[in-house]
């Protein structure tokens, strides 16, 4: 048997994946294949279950009816936990940190959990410093750097989004999934966030999932769009070609462009 | 690193009123058969520094971890009995007080994991009633198998020779105090609270330690970045099973008794919940002042009000106020004002948390 070809293989896969929430269905047999080196963008309109997708392939829910694949392995009843470890990383919509701890501390909880430390008991944690300068690498990158002795709770909203951004990247998963990053982020701070995801996607190693409603970024950033409405999937193609169907055009994105 | 700074696994005072306080009661600790030689202000020591160790394993889970448990002084108990029984079975021999802690620590460590494993993966209310349901049960089986464990009366049994208090150790008298059996068990359970409460706040101060804060302050984000809290809950509840139990040992060899008013009751639970959240939770120092100040108001509050009721005399309803019968009311008025004045307790006022 000839061996497969890492690149036609899927690195994520949903089939007929679907939640109901008491009779409401969220998110309706969306199948769907993710490959290594590709953005994927994904759009609908607000309630379309975007982020609830999102929740069912890192695993905060369970499916109704349907199944994840990760790496071609069936992942559908994993918990969250180990579904990061075996390469997934999320950063959330609405921000969800750890309020009481320092910037860097929440990003150095997140390294110290990709050097699969913690379950060391007897050690002192401020004496790995290796891990104290992967995660002041990572505020570096979302520059946060000057701000990594404050309290995540006491950061401004941008802010926040960024240290979300930054717990990301400590994680350094093959697959990023950004549920909308740049939402309430002011326009200045909004490049350095894009930069950091076109720096991801030019790896071909990784895979990139990104919510975003804004029509410019999406264009400039996906290799591929699919469009989520009322659970479905309705359209999924090149950029170029999904924003010019009519189904997209009438229904969301005309609505969105104006949005934006 | 200065040894001082393993030892504190770099977790200092932050504050010197509460490095000296925290100085003083080590060396008064240090020194207690030499400084405080009486038999009741020695028991007063000893007793410090079990409940030092004991508040401060349960502050590793309420503190730390945020979880709600009932079931502490069960796990102390199961020290403090599992020295009585063997001793009692076995005979006083250093071999049958090891296989008794051994047998308590062993015994610990399965039902904190069962109790853990069974109930942590839910809301911690379920856990903490869990715990509640285990302990009673725990201490109604206590009581009842009166062969084993004595009872309501409990056990009164006897240490190796070289622990008994007529044993002379040393031909002369260091600082006129005579070291005997007695002076080498007060050191035991000196050296033993000490050695573990320094393992604690190492435990805390550790990249695991670490990682029970995340949880507590946001599970669900924890696990997001891959810490499975079901399995870090567990461990933690079972190293604070394991100090516990280790607390009752040393209560158990102190006291040469094991019984339900001294280990299991309901109040002793109660009495640690005050201490933690007098001291300060998630501090571990705040263990140390917690213990050190309740048991001392304990002890010596209800002198203190006889002194003041006999001053008092003819003044109306002030002797009948500070009569000695009321302190347990004034120990909950000076407890309610100091959770009123200090949230954080004493170490978090001291350190200037607001
Ligand atoms: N845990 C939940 N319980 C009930 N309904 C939910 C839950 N999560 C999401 N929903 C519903 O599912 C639908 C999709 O939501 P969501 O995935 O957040 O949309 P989007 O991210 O595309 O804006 C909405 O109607 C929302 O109310
Ligand atoms: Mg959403």
């Amino acid at each position: 048997m000839p061996a497969p070809n890492a690149a036609e293989h899927p690195v994520l896969e949903t089939h007929g994946l679907t939640i109901s929430f008491g009779g409401h269905v969220a998110v309706d047999g969306v199948s769907c294949a993710f490959h290594s080196g590709t953005l994927t963008a994904i759009v609908g309109p607000n309630g379309a279950g975007k982020t609830t997708y999102f929740n069912l392939i890192s695993g905060q829910l369970r499916p109704t009816a349907g199944r994840v694949s990760l790496f071609g392995e069936d992942i559908t009843m994993l918990p969250a936990p180990q579904r990061t470890r075996r390469g997934m990383g999320r950063a959330f919509q609405l921000t969800n940190l750890f309020p009481q701890l320092t910037v860097l501390e929440n990003v150095r909880l997140a390294v110290q959990s990709h050097a699969r430390m913690g379950l060391n008991l007897f050690s002192v944690w401020s004496g790995h410093v290796e891990l104290i300068e992967r995660a002041g690498h990572y505020l570096e990158r979302t520059a946060l750097a000057d701000r990594r002795d404050m309290l995540a709770s006491a950061l401004p909203h941008g802010d926040q989004r960024k240290l979300e951004v930054a717990i990301l990247l400590a994680l350094e998963p093959d697959i990023f999934m950004f549920d909308e990053p740049t939402a309430g982020m002011s326009v200045d701070e909004v490049p350095v966030i894009l930069e950091l995801i076109h720096g991801i996607k030019q790896q071909q190693d990784k895979t990139v999932l990104l919510v975003e409603h804004k029509m410019d970024v999406v264009r400039s950033l996906a290799d591929r769009i699919i469009v989520l409405h009322q659970g479905e999937l309705v359209a999924d193609g090149n950029p170029a070609e999904v924003i010019a169907s009519p189904i997209v055009q009438q229904a969301y994105l005309g609505v969105a462009v104006e949005a934006a | 690193m200065s040894l001082v700074q393993r030892a504190l696994s770099g977790d200092y005072p932050r504050s010197r009123v509460l490095a000296v306080a925290l100085l003083l009661i080590l060396v008064g600790l240090a020194l207690a058969p030499f400084v405080f030689p009486g038999t009741r202000s020695l028991n007063v020591a000893a007793k410090v520094c079990v409940f030092i160790l004991l508040v401060a394993s349960y502050d590793l889970l309420l503190g730390y971890t945020g979880i709600v448990s009932f079931a502490h002084t069960m796990f102390f108990g199961i020290g403090a009995y599992g020295i009585a029984i063997a001793a009692t079975k076995l005979g006083p021999t250093w071999g049958s007080l090891a296989l008794g802690c051994v047998a308590a620590l062993l015994c610990s460590v399965v039902l904190s994991l069962v109790i853990g494993l069974l109930s942590l993966r839910v809301k911690t209310i379920f856990f903490a009633m869990i715990t509640l349901a285990v302990a009673s049960f725990f201490s109604i089986l206590a009581s009842q198998l009166s062969d084993f464990t004595g009872g309501e009366d409990g056990l009164t049994f006897k240490l190796p020779v070289s622990l008994a208090p007529g044993t002379k150790l040393l031909e002369t008298a260091v600082f006129g105090v005579e070291i005997n059996g007695k002076v080498l068990s007060y050191y035991i359970v000196f050296f033993g609270a000490l050695f573990l409460f320094l393992a604690l706040l190492r435990i805390v101060n550790s990249p695991f330690g670490r990682v029970l804060q995340a949880i507590r302050e946001n599970d669900f984000r924890a696990e997001a970045i891959g810490y499975r809290g079901v399995v870090y809950r567990s461990v933690a509840n079972c190293l604070s099973a394991l100090a516990a139990t280790a607390a009752g040992i040393l209560y158990a060899i102190w006291l040469r008794y094991a019984g339900p008013d001294t280990t299991l009751s309901l109040d002793i639970m109660i009495d640690i919940l005050l201490m933690v959240v007098i001291g300060g939770m998630g501090t571990m120092y705040g263990a140390a002042i917690g213990a050190t100040l309740f048991i001392i108001a304990q002890n010596y509050l209800q002198d203190l009000m006889k002194l003041g009721t006999d001053a008092a005399a003819g003044i109306p309803l002030l002797p009948n106020l500070i009569h000695p019968d009321r302190w347990l009311l004034w120990l909950g008025i000076l407890f309610i004002l100091s959770v009123y004045y200090f949230p954080t307790g004493i170490v978090g006022r001291l350190r200037g948390v607001k």
